[in-house]
């Protein structure tokens, strides 16, 4: 059922590592050896506990921290590259908008700074802003929104561009079980109308398999891939509330957990998996 | 409606101070309050403590006894306008300086080390030591077809106490964003000078609007005390040296120029406070300084 590896990879992380340098002493080593493949479309979640180096991975791919050992591609070129070329989208945590400006002129932050017209600008935030289910809330400055509005605004902004690949790191760490469920659904949504690749980190084991094509489990100490789970759950549009109660939805919740839990029966299965 | 109780409160702690004013001149004894031969509160004598009437009285009246001259509170008028204008120039200069200074501090780490403690050690050194100085420099100065005036002496140091509020604020404004921020700004592929556009400059307006104010108030202060230093005539400076000297004989007269001063000191707040009201819009989550 996932997405066949077809043409060129969204991104692919070959036998990257990352040390972060500490003033006396070898360095913490954040992640060994991580090899990984995203293709075109594809929705991969990384989950792991707190340490085991998915914010880094996914910065890596950013290109907002750089890889110690091995190589970062994104749609065939150097993070460095993709980045400058604007080949992802990006949402984190904190939803990260600059109070000085509208809910409107967060959105056209990354096309003003890429020298698009205004006119352009204002259609195409217009457009997110109803893609986003914020219709009434463009000229409101992000104090007046709630949590789970201000991230709506943010996941926008990562649309602003059309990118082929989206970065996420827990955009729906800070919000409530509702709102997070609701934002859940919205993105399966988002994802099957833009066609995007996703790179989602989450330490929710739900949220993983509702959102995900694959679920990369990984350990810390140091961060690196324990096991790489298919989830086979269906396309990201035939994905409803439904599913959060079907069978399938729970035996792949299980089989994430002992990924991230059995120390003893997966570990060895780990080891292939690396 | 809480604005005009805070302008109630504004008028009514001037008030108080005329009574307070008025109150010990009619209470205290003539020759103050005298301990084992120092004086440890002022006399109440007119020529010490004029009453608020006289003051009043003596400014509608003509500066001196000569014919035609004008009224006092004309003279004094253009005497603050005139040291309003020099003010304005130091303050614009010390912020531009400032902005800059702070600028360059915040782009290069090197140049925050090199340069922060001068910043700090120049405030050390006293204004009416360098004024002379300062004065004697200009005499070198020749820009072409214009040779240096005392005026811009007394700018150029008021500028020198105007700078150091900005670039401290301006520097802690500008790193003011916060790590998510720049991580964003990074990701648009946005380099140094568009973040400092876009995410610096804007998310430094809370910190600079306050210093601002304090550049504009060090900008009066050191214009009405250059002034005196330095010996320039026509602004409220040194007409309050003038009329001082006059003190014994006409001691109402000294007030007036003092409370031109007073006045410029208003408007320039004043001034900033409408800078600040324009620039409301990037005060949304305003830091308390």
């Amino acid at each position: 059922m996932s997405p066949v590896l077809e043409g060129q990879a969204a991104v692919d992380i070959a036998g990257v590592g990352k040390v972060f340098p500490v003033r006396r002493g070898a360095g913490v080593t954040a992640l060994e050896a991580v090899s990984l493949r995203v293709a075109a479309g594809e929705f991969v979640s990384l989950i792991g506990p707190s340490g085991c180096g998915k914010s880094t991975l996914m910065r890596l791919i950013a290109d907002l921290d750089t890889p110690s050992s091995g190589a970062v591609t994104v749609f065939g070129k150097t993070a460095r590259q993709a980045r400058l070329d604007q080949d992802y989208g990006i949402a984190f945590q904190q939803a990260g908008l600059l109070p000085w400006r509208t809910v409107r002129e967060n959105i056209e932050l990354p096309l003003q700074l890429h020298g698009v017209g205004r006119a352009a600008r204002r259609a195409r935030a217009s457009e997110l802003i109803e893609l986003v289910g914020l219709g009434d809330f463009g000229d409101k400055h992000p104090e007046q929104l709630s949590g789970g509005m201000q991230q709506r605004v943010a996941i926008a902004r990562s649309l602003a561009e059309s990118p082929r690949l989206l970065l996420m790191d827990e955009p729906f760490g800070a919000l409530d079980e509702m709102t997070r469920e609701r934002m859940q659904t919205e993105l399966t949504r988002l994802r099957a109308e833009t066609g995007a690749a996703v790179v989602f980190v989450t330490h929710s084991i739900p949220e993983a398999v509702y959102l995900s094509d694959r679920v990369v489990v990984m350990s810390p100490r140091p961060g690196r891939i324990v096991q790489i789970l298919d989830m086979g759950l269906g396309a990201g549009g035939e994905r409803t509330d439904a599913l959060r109660e079907d069978a399938h939805f729970f035996e792949r919740v299980r089989d994430v957990r002992e990924a991230l839990h059995g120390d003893t029966a997966v570990s060895s299965q780990g080891k292939e998996a690396r | 409606m809480r604005r005009l109780r805070a302008a109630l409160l504004g008028i009514a702690g001037v008030v108080l101070l005329g009574v307070l004013w008025e109150a010990y001149k009619a209470f205290a004894p003539a020759n103050g309050v005298v301990i084992n031969g120092l004086t440890v509160l002022p006399r109440t004598s007119d020529a010490a403590m004029p009453h608020l009437s006289t003051m009043l009285q003596r400014a509608l009246e003509p500066v001196t006894s000569a014919p035609g001259s004008s009224p006092l509170w004309i003279a004094v008028l253009q005497a603050s306008a005139f040291t309003l204008a020099v003010a304005a120039v130091g303050w614009l200069v010390g912020v531009v300086v400032g902005l800059l200074i702070a600028t360059i501090m915040q782009r290069f780490r090197t140049a925050e080390s090199a340069l922060l403690p001068w910043v700090v050690l120049s405030q050390t050194v006293p204004l009416i030591a360098i004024a002379p100085l300062v004065k004697r420099w200009g005499a070198f100065v020749h820009l072409g077809a214009l040779d240096w005036q005392d005026w811009m002496s007394v700018a150029l140091i008021a500028s020198y106490l105007a700078f150091f509020p900005v670039s401290i604020g301006a520097l802690r404004g500008f790193s003011s964003p916060e790590q998510a921020h720049l991580d964003l700004m990074r990701a648009y592929g946005a380099g140094w000078w568009r973040t400092y556009l876009r995410l610096r400059v804007p998310a430094s307006v809370p910190y600079l609007v306050p210093a601002l104010r304090l550049a504009a108030a060090n900008a009066v202060i050191g214009t009405v005390v250059a002034e005196v230093s330095i010996g320039l005539s026509g602004g409220v400076g040194r007409m309050i040296i003038e009329f001082s000297q006059a003190g014994s004989s006409d001691p109402a007269k000294q007030w007036a120029p003092i409370f031109g001063a007073v006045v410029v000191g208003l408007i320039a707040a004043a001034v900033v406070v409408l800078i600040g009201v324009a620039l409301s819009k990037y005060r949304r989550n305003e830091v308390s300084t």
